[in-house]
C-alpha cells in the first residue's frame, strides 16, 4: 500500500462504522434518554458521556489498526476518525431540518437533533462546534493512544470507575448516608451526580489503587504463594467468612431497592446454577429451561392457594413437592431427546417450553391451571410466626438457596458424575465407548438442572404472590442462557458474575431498561467474537476456546 | 431372515420402545380426534375449503422464509436464528414506503406499481440485513465450535429485534390496504376464495421458481450448491467460498424480505416482534422438509400451514376442548418436536444425513 493513504486510511474506515453507530445510537433514543441522568453534576450527563465515550471508542480503534504506528500517522488517522464520525452526525442534523425524521424515526426528536447532539449549541454554530469537537477527540485520543500502556490503564479505568459512580450515585448516596458519616456523602455527590471535587477524588483514588497494585501486586502474590498450605486454608476460611456475613448484613444496610435487586439476581443465579449443570457441564443446550421454572412455581401455586385446588399446604411443605415434579418433568421432557444434539437439541427443548407456555395459557386447561388470569393467594414461608414477606426476608430463603445450591453443583463438578458430563459433553461417542452410559447420565443432568429450576421457581413464586402465564416466556430462558455464556460456562462464580452484569445492572439503571434486550444481544455477539470463554471462565473450557482458534484458520 | 430380525431386536432400547410409545399415542389421538370431528359434522365443507386456502396461504409464506433458514444450514451447518429479524426488517422498513403511498393516494391510482417499489423495498432491506449479518457477525466465527455461532445469532436476532424496537417504537404500525386485493371470487357451489390469498399463493410460488431456478441454473447457483455439499473441494475447485456464502445470505434475505410483504399484506400490521413465531415455523418447516434441501423447504412450508389451519378444528375440535384455535402454535411446535424427534432428516432429507454422520 502506498505510504500517502495510510494516514487517512484507517481513520475514515473506522469513522463510517462508528458514525452510522453513533447515528443509530442518537436515532434509538438512547442519548436523550441518559441525559437525564447526571453524571457529574450539572457539568455532564450520562447521555452526554456515552456519547464522548463512543467517539473516543471510535478513534481509538482508529489508532489501534494504523499500521505502521509511526507517531504522526496514527494521530492524523485518529482525527480523521473523529472527523468522519462527526460528519456522518451533522449529515444527520442537517436531514432532520429538512424533512420530518419523526414519521419514521420516532426518537429523532428536535431536542435530541439541535441541542443534545451539538452540546447545546444551536444552529449552525452548533454543526461547526460538533466538526471541531470530532477533531478535537481524535487529537486527544491520537495522543492519549502514544502514552505508555500503564499511564493508559490508569486513566482509562479511573474514568471508568468515576463515570460508573455517577451513574449509580442515585444508589450509593443512601447507602453512604447509612453506613458512613454524611461528610463523605457530601464530598462526594449531591443530589443529582457527582460533584467536582468527588469525581476528581475518585478519579485519583483508582488511579492510586492501580499504580499502588501494578507496584506492589507482584510481590504480594509471591508472599501469598510462599505461604504454608495451612496458613493459606486459614486465611481463605477467614475471607470466606467475612464474605458470608457480609452478605448476611446486606439486606438491612442496602435498603429495600437493592435487597430487591439482590433477590431478583439471586433467583436468575439460582436458575442459571441449574442450567450451568445441563449446559455447562452436560454441553445439552436447553432453550426450554423455563417450563421447569415453571413447573415449580406453578405446582406451588396449585398446592399452597386457595384458589383452583384449595388445598392450602405451607410453603415448606410444597418445596419437595415442587422439586420432585421438576426432577420428574426434566426426565420425562430429556427421554424424547436423548438422541438429539446442538442445535436440534436446543430447538426441540424450546419448543417444548412453548407448548407448555401456550397450554398453561390455553383456554382449554383453565380450569386447571388458571389460564392467562394466573394463581394467586400463593402462600409466604414461616418459621414459628416469622413470615418471609418482603424482599429481605425473601433475600435470606434466596441465599440458602443459592448456597445448596453452589455446594451441590462445586461437589458435582469433579465427582464420577460431573467427570461422566464432561465426557459427554467433549465427545459423546468417544465417552460411550469409554463406558460412560449416556442415557442415564443425561437424563440425570436433565433431572438436577431441572430441580434446581424448580426450587428456584418455588421462591419466585412464593416472592411474587401470584403467578402468570407471561412470566414464563422463552425470554428467561433465553436470558439464562446468556448469563452463563457472559460469566463463562461451567464456572460456579460465573454464573454470579453474569447474573450480576446482566440481571443486576439493568434492574440498578431504570433508564436503562429500555435497552436491555439490545444490549444483550450486542454484548453476547461481541463476547463470541472477542471473549467466547466469559468473563470468568472454567480453566478447562479457556484452554478449549483458545486451542480451537489456534489450530483452526479463524479470519 | 432370522439374523437380520436378531440384529435389530438387538438395537432397540428401551428408550426406543418408550418413544414408539408415545407417538402411537399421539397418533390414536389424532385419529380419533379427527373422527368424532368429522362426525359431529361441525364444519361444512366451504369451511373446510376456506381452511385449506387458507393454510396454503400461510404455508407459502413459511415455505418461502424456510428457504433461508435451508440454504444456510446447507452452507454453514447452522441454524441462522437471526432470520426472523431478517424477515421482520423488510416489511417494517418498507411499511413507511407504503404508508407515504398511502397518504398521497398513489396507492389508488397506482396500486400494482406502488406494490412493486414496496417489494423491491421490502427485499433489499432484507437483503441488506442478511448481508451485513453474514459479515460482522458470522463470518469470523466460521470454524468456531458449534455453540458459538447459535449463541452469536441468538445474540445478533435480539440486536436486530430491539434496533428495530428502538428505531420504529414498540407499536403496531397497520398496515396500509390495498383495494385490489380486498374481497373474494366466487366459485363454484358457493364456494368463495379470498384474493388477498390467491395472490399470496401466486406471489409466493413466483419468488420460489425464480429463486430454485437461480440456484439449479445459474452459475453462482451452482457455486451455492457445491458448497453445501463440499466446502473444501469446492474451494478447490476455484469457488470463492466467501462470495457464495454471502449470495446465500443474500438469496436467502431476499425471500424472506418478499415473504415479509405478504405477510404484512394478509395480517394487515407490522411490529418489531412480528418475526419470532413465523420464524420458528419456518424453520420448523424446513426441518420438517428436510433441512438443507430447497424443494423440501417448501413442501414443508405448504404442509405445515396446511396443518396449522386444519390441525385445531380436525383434531381438537371432537374432544370438545375449548378455543382450540389458541392452541395453532403448539401445533406447530408439536410438529416440530415431533419430527425432530421421530425424523431429523426431514421428509425429503435423506442424502443429507448420510453425509453427516
Amino acid at each position: 500500500m502506498e505510504p500517502i493513504r495510510a494516514i487517512w486510511r484507517y481513520g475514515i474506515k473506522i469513522g463510517i462504522v462508528g458514525g452510522i453507530v453513533l447515528v443509530l445510537m442518537a436515532l434509538i433514543g438512547m442519548i436523550e434518554v441518559f441525559t437525564q441522568r447526571q453524571v457529574v453534576a450539572d457539568i455532564i450527563s450520562m447521555g452526554h458521556t456515552l456519547y464522548l465515550a463512543a467517539g473516543l471508542f471510535i478513534c481509538y480503534m482508529a489508532a489501534r489498526r494504523t499500521t505502521p504506528a509511526k507517531p504522526l500517522w496514527v494521530i492524523s488517522n485518529s482525527i480523521f476518525a473523529g472527523l468522519t464520525t462527526a460528519f456522518f452526525l451533522v449529515l444527520l442534523i442537517i436531514l432532520g431540518r429538512n424533512v420530518n425524521l419523526r414519521m419514521m424515526f420516532i426518537n429523532a426528536s428536535d431536542l435530541l437533533l439541535n441541542n443534545l447532539l451539538t452540546f447545546g449549541v444551536q444552529g449552525n454554530n452548533g454543526l461547526r462546534l460538533l466538526l471541531i469537537a470530532g477533531m478535537v477527540t481524535g487529537l486527544i485520543t491520537g495522543f492519549f493512544y502514544l502514552l505508555p500502556k500503564i499511564v493508559r490503564t490508569v486513566i482509562l479505568w479511573s474514568l471508568a470507575g468515576s463515570a460508573f459512580a455517577g451513574v449509580l450515585q442515585e444508589l450509593i448516596r443512601p447507602i453512604l448516608a447509612n453506613n458512613f458519616p454524611d461528610a463523605i456523602s457530601e464530598w462526594l455527590l449531591t443530589s443529582d451526580g457527582l460533584t467536582v471535587k468527588g469525581a476528581i477524588s475518585i478519579f485519583i483514588f483508582i488511579a492510586l489503587a492501580i499504580i499502588s497494585w501494578s507496584i506492589k501486586g507482584d510481590g504480594i502474590r509471591q508472599g501469598w504463594q510462599g505461604l504454608p498450605k495451612k496458613q493459606q486454608l486459614t486465611w481463605r476460611t477467614i475471607g470466606t467468612i467475612t464474605l458470608l456475613a457480609i452478605i448476611l448484613v446486606a439486606p438491612w444496610r442496602l435498603g429495600l431497592f437493592m435487597s430487591e435487586v439482590m433477590t431478583i439476581v439471586g433467583l436468575y443465579v439460582l436458575l442459571g446454577l441449574g442450567l450451568n449443570i445441563v449446559v455447562g457441564y452436560a454441553g445439552l443446550l436447553d432453550l426450554g429451561y423455563v417450563a421447569f421454572f415453571a413447573i415449580g412455581a406453578y405446582v406451588t401455586a396449585l398446592v399452597t392457594s386457595p384458589e383452583i385446588m384449595n388445598l392450602n399446604w405451607s410453603l415448606w411443605a410444597a418445596i419437595p413437592f415442587a422439586v420432585f415434579f421438576g426432577i420428574l418433568a426434566g426426565v420425562l421432557l430429556g427421554v424424547p431427546v436423548l438422541k438429539m444434539r446442538g442445535d436440534y437439541l436446543a430447538i426441540a427443548t424450546m419448543g417444548f417450553g412453548e407448548i407448555i407456555r401456550l397450554l398453561v395459557l390455553s383456554d382449554a386447561l383453565r380450569p386447571f391451571l388458571g389460564g392467562s388470569q394466573g394463581i394467586g393467594k400463593i402462600a409466604k414461608p414461616q418459621v414459628l410466626g416469622f413470615v418471609f414477606k418482603g424482599p429481605q426476608e425473601i433475600y435470606y430463603l434466596i441465599i440458602a438457596g443459592c448456597l445448596l445450591v453452589i455446594f451441590v453443583s462445586w461437589r458435582l463438578k469433579d465427582s464420577r458424575i460431573g467427570r461422566a458430563w464432561k465426557a459427554m459433553r467433549e465427545d459423546e461417542d468417544v465417552a460411550q465407548a469409554m463406558g460412560i452410559n449416556l442415557v442415564s447420565n443425561k437424563l440425570l443432568a436433565f433431572g438436577t438442572g431441572a430441580g434446581f429450576a424448580a426450587l428456584s421457581g418455588v421462591i419466585f413464586g412464593s416472592k411474587i404472590g401470584s403467578i402468570y402465564p407471561h412470566s414464563f416466556n422463552i425470554m428467561v430462558s433465553i436470558n439464562i442462557v446468556c448469563l452463563i455464556i457472559f460469566g463463562g460456562i461451567g464456572s460456579i462464580p460465573g454464573v454470579i458474575v453474569g447474573a450480576a452484569a446482566l440481571i443486576g445492572l439493568p434492574e440498578l439503571l431504570r433508564e436503562f431498561a429500555e435497552y436491555r434486550f439490545l444490549v444483550y444481544g450486542i454484548a453476547l455477539v461481541v463476547m463470541m467474537l472477542i471473549r467466547p470463554e466469559g468473563l470468568w471462565p472454567e480453566e478447562v473450557h479457556k484452554r478449549e476456546m483458545h486451542e480451537g482458534k489456534a489450530n483452526g484458520a479463524t479470519v | 431372515m432370522p439374523t437380520k430380525f436378531h440384529r435389530w431386536k438387538e438395537s432397540i432400547t428401551a428408550t426406543d420402545i418408550v418413544m414408539w410409545f408415545i407417538g402411537f399415542a399421539l397418533l390414536v389421538f389424532i385419529i380419533l380426534g379427527s373422527i368424532l370431528t368429522l362426525r359431529a359434522g361441525r364444519y361444512t365443507p366451504v369451511q373446510w375449503f376456506d381452511f385449506v386456502i387458507y393454510g396454503l396461504a400461510q404455508g407459502s409464506i413459511y415455505a418461502l422464509v424456510a428457504m433461508g433458514y435451508t440454504l444456510v444450514y446447507g452452507v454453514l451447518r447452522m441454524i441462522n436464528f437471526a432470520h426472523s429479524e431478517v424477515f421482520m426488517s423488510g416489511p417494517f422498513t418498507a411499511y413507511y414506503v407504503a404508508a407515504y403511498f398511502s397518504r398521497s393516494s398513489l396507492l389508488e391510482s397506482h396500486p400494482f406499481i406502488c406494490l412493486i417499489i414496496v417489494f423491491i423495498v421490502s427485499m433489499t432491506v432484507s437483503t441488506l440485513i442478511a448481508f451485513l449479518l453474514e459479515r460482522i457477525a458470522y463470518r469470523p466465527l466460521r470454524n468456531a465450535p458449534r455453540l458459538i455461532p447459535l449463541i452469536t445469532a441468538i445474540g445478533a436476532s435480539f440486536t436486530l429485534m430491539y434496533l428495530f424496537r428502538g428505531l420504529f417504537g414498540t407499536g403496531f404500525q397497520a398496515y396500509p390496504v390495498w383495494a385490489v386485493f380486498t374481497g373474494k371470487w366466487a366459485l363454484f357451489k358457493g364456494l368463495e376464495i379470498g384474493k388477498i390469498q390467491v395472490f399470496v399463493i401466486f406471489a409466493a410460488a413466483l419468488v420460489m421458481i425464480t429463486l430454485y431456478l437461480f440456484i439449479q441454473r445459474t452459475r453462482t447457483g451452482k457455486a451455492v450448491r457445491s458448497v453445501s455439499e463440499d466446502k473444501e473441494a469446492a474451494s478447490l475447485m476455484g469457488v470463492d467460498i466467501d462470495k457464495t456464502i454471502s449470495v446465500t445470505f443474500i438469496i436467502g434475505g431476499a425471500a424472506a424480505g418478499a415473504a415479509g410483504v405478504l405477510y404484512a399484506l394478509v395480517f394487515k400490521q407490522v411490529f418489531f416482534m412480528m418475526g419470532f413465531i413465523p420464524g420458528i415455523k419456518a424453520f420448523t418447516a424446513a426441518v420438517l422438509g428436510g433441512i438443507g434441501n430447497i424443494p423440501g423447504a417448501m413442501l414443508g412450508g405448504l404442509l405445515l400451514g396446511l396443518l396449522e389451519s386444519l390441525g385445531p378444528s380436525l383434531f381438537l375440535d371432537g374432544y370438545n376442548i375449548a378455543a382450540p384455535y389458541q392452541l395453532k402454535d403448539a401445533i406447530a411446535f408439536l410438529v416440530l418436536v415431533l419430527v425432530l424427534i421421530f425424523r431429523p432428516t426431514g421428509l425429503l432429507g435423506e442424502r443429507l444425513a448420510v453425509k453427516k454422520a
